[in-house]
């Protein structure tokens, strides 16, 4: 008998008898209630509390607050897709500027040790975010593929304020995650880190040492949400 | 440094030396500490007996259909073109490990956290085989190089300091000294990103399998876990058979109770989810993806009502983190893959009692550990189970059951049992025992180490009782 017939037939034929299923109760998960503004406010606080940066910008002058942040942490390489919004937006605004654009969507055989030594920042866009965590949620796609958020030392991502959601489980429910998941789901909250050395918190430890958010508002940031 | 090898059987010799250890007194002391402290401000805002009493069902409903969603998650784990392999015990599933190293013609293999391969000991199987198996979470990537086995299912280093951490780096990998944290961070970070690039295979465990999607969940902070799923071009996840959660909804209350129960964190950096291998027209990721499911010892565990809930445990570590025994003498102690109450309670079942006979008593039952439980395991009962079934009084369903009976203990309890339940006999026996009160030994073995041993007393309390009475009768008679 092969290993599974065995462990299976083990289980099935359980000496105590079968089990009976408990129902569960997931309201403790959910109706947290909060207004947008309450929202924004909670992501940020969450996200900023773990070494997250966040950057707010009207939806139509986005892309200048992301060359404000590329010019501050000096970055002259960016990752970035080619078909998403965000990456058209942010190519059109940075195509006469000093930073080189590196096309996100080829094959990693071909740039793979380029991307872990010279990739400086990967800009993704996020389906939405978690208010009581702080978290971005990405699903990366071929446009936007896995690495581009974690291999660079920077990851700079982009949320619109109204995509942010209560909780985790309100999330997969409300978009019905268990319908269709993506190869690869991510949740982001804050850049990469570490507390092994003598419980001292390090950031950068081996995926981005550094973590911007530009949360996009429909309106001017502060009026939508006041 | 020196480096130990230590064993469950050599517990008592370990523990003595852990105590006499000042550095692991105050590393551990400093640690547990504030990893206490954490847990109880993050879960400030819940209602945190309602969300442990989901997690517990969550879990209960899990194993409650467990060969069904066992089955499920094959399936669409396959559709999702995850290959799924069985493994009766850890040989078994390092060999399937192996064996898909070896297809892939793979030299180099980098791990992420995970503690069924340490219960495997892959490492060495993988070693044995010419397959160099190196670890990429700091804290065991730094256990690793100071040939030691992690010390806490979730901090593995926390048992080394600062200096040792820098003596470690230094000596092993030419690291300037330094007591810069951030230094030695990113020398390591930079150590390991050659070893990611050059890596045939990465190896994971997984904190949640989910059967409805097919997807394996994995739970961390520094990137390490994605690094070693997503860049070598095959990712092997090992894991428990009891990991499996039914739905997709399970897995938000288990990853809020997880964080929090761990590290006082209300999420991890990353929650990686992983539903397949690379797509046609995906760039990156790997090109397979293969579940290694691992009984273990798991199935003979599930057999029985008391010890399954055993199997509940979704590896936080908060047991460890408030145990009175635990945070004095370290995770090495206990000479076990898993340390502390969980460690007690699961490695008798994975490597007998007669092994780890010295465990399940190495508690104080003071409960700390049930009250912290995420999933309410009840601890402590299952320490007592344990202890039943050591002398050969619980139902012989753990292997060695009955290694500590002692026949003269036996006798002993039998005798004192027959003694309570025959109020003449008592009576003559403590009237005797004060008479020859002279005669009890001055030393009872390591008891007398640190106190005095007892002596009968020359009355005994009824006696005592009925005396006052007597002398204060109006007392007696107003009460009646």
């Amino acid at each position: 008998m092969s290993a599974r017939e065995t462990i299976l037939k083990r289980l099935r034929e359980r000496a105590d008898g079968a089990l009976s299923a408990p129902e569960s109760d997931f309201s403790v998960m959910t109706g947290r209630g909060w207004t947008p503004a309450e929202r924004l406010a909670r992501f940020e606080s969450m996200i900023t509390a773990v070494h997250g940066e966040v950057h707010h910008a009207a939806r139509g002058e986005w892309t200048q607050a992301l060359a404000a942040v590329l010019r501050d942490k000096g970055v002259t390489r960016l990752g970035v897709g080619r078909e998403h919004p965000v990456a058209v937006e942010a190519r059109a605004a940075l195509a006469d500027g000093g930073v080189m654009l590196v096309d996100a969507d080829r094959d990693i055989a071909a740039w793979s040790r380029e991307q872990f030594e010279t990739l400086e920042a990967g800009l993704t866009s996020t389906r939405g975010a978690i208010a009581e965590t702080g978290s971005l949620w990405l699903w990366p796609t071929p446009d936007e593929p896995r690495r581009l958020s974690l291999v660079p030392p920077l990851h700079i991502a982009v949320l619109d304020a109204e995509t942010i959601e209560d909780t985790f489980f309100d999330v997969v429910e409300a978009h019905g995650w268990a319908q269709g998941m993506p190869t690869n789901a991510l949740l982001i909250s804050g850049p990469s880190k570490t507390a092994d050395i003598e419980q001292t918190l390090a950031y950068g430890v081996h995926g981005p040492r550094e973590l911007v958010v530009i949360v996009r508002h429909a309106d001017a940031p502060g009026q939508a949400d006041a | 440094m020196s480096v130990q090898t230590y064993t469950p059987q050599a517990f008592h010799r370990q523990a003595h030396d852990a105590l006499g250890n000042p550095q692991i007194r105050s590393n551990f002391r400093r640690a547990m500490d504030g990893l206490m402290d954490k847990r109880r401000s993050v879960f400030s805002e819940w209602d945190v007996e309602t969300l442990r009493e989901l997690g517990a069902n969550i879990r209960l409903r899990a194993l409650s259909r467990l060969p069904d969603l066992l089955e499920q998650l094959e399936a669409n784990c396959q559709a999702n073109g995850i290959r799924v392999h069985w493994a009766g015990d850890g040989d078994e599933a390092c060999r399937i490990v192996r064996e898909i190293c070896q297809a892939r013609e793979a030299k180099a293999v980098i791990k992420g956290k995970s503690m069924v391969s340490e219960e495997m000991h892959l490492n060495a199987h993988l070693e044995a085989a010419g397959i160099e198996a190196l670890e990429s979470d700091l804290g065991e990537y730094l256990v690793q190089l100071n040939e030691q086995t992690p010390s806490h299912i979730i901090m593995p280093a926390i048992h080394l300091n600062t200096d040792e951490i820098s003596d470690i780096l230094h000596d092993k990998t030419g690291t300037e000294r330094t007591r810069d944290v951030d230094a030695m961070t990113a020398a390591a970070r930079a150590q390991l990103r050659e070893r990611f690039m050059a890596a045939d295979v990465g190896i994971s465990g997984v904190n949640f399998a989910v059967a409805e999607t097919g997807t394996l969940c994995l739970v961390e902070n520094e990137g390490n876990g994605r690094m070693t799923t997503t860049v070598p071009p095959v990712h092997i996840a090992v894991t428990g058979i009891e990991k499996v959660v039914e739905q997709l909804r399970d897995v938000p209350p288990l990853y809020a109770l997880l964080t929090r129960s761990a590290t006082g964190q209300p999420v991890t950096t990353y929650f990686n989810m992983i539903s397949g291998p690379r797509r046609a027209d995906e760039h990156d990721g790997p090109e397979e993806v293969h579940l290694v499911l691992v009984d273990n010892g798991r199935s003979a565990i599930y057999q029985d009502d008391e010890l399954l809930d055993t199997l509940r445990c979704i590896r936080c570590g908060a047991c460890m983190n408030h145990c009175p025994v635990y945070t004095r003498v370290g995770g090495h102690t206990y000479g076990t893959t898993y340390p502390g109450p969980i460690g007690k309670i699961l490695m008798p079942h994975l490597m007998g009692l007669e092994a780890t006979r010295d465990l399940p008593s190495a508690s104080s039952l003071c409960g700390a550990c049930g009250e912290v439980c995420p999933v309410k395991i009840p601890i402590p009962d299952l320490l007592v189970r344990l202890r039943k079934e050591s002398v050969g009084e619980g139902r012989g369903n753990v292997p060695g059951a009955g290694v500590k009976r002692n026949r003269k203990e036996v006798f002993a309890w039998k005798s004192w049992q027959w003694l309570a339940t025959h109020p003449g006999a008592w009576r003559a026996g403590t009237g005797m025992a004060g008479k020859l009160r002279g005669l009890a030994p001055s030393t009872l073995r390591p008891w007398t180490d640190y106190r005095t041993a007892p002596k009968p007393a020359s009355t005994t309390l009824h006696a005592l009782v009925k005396r006052h009475r007597q002398d204060h009768d109006t007392t007696g008679e107003s009460e009646s």
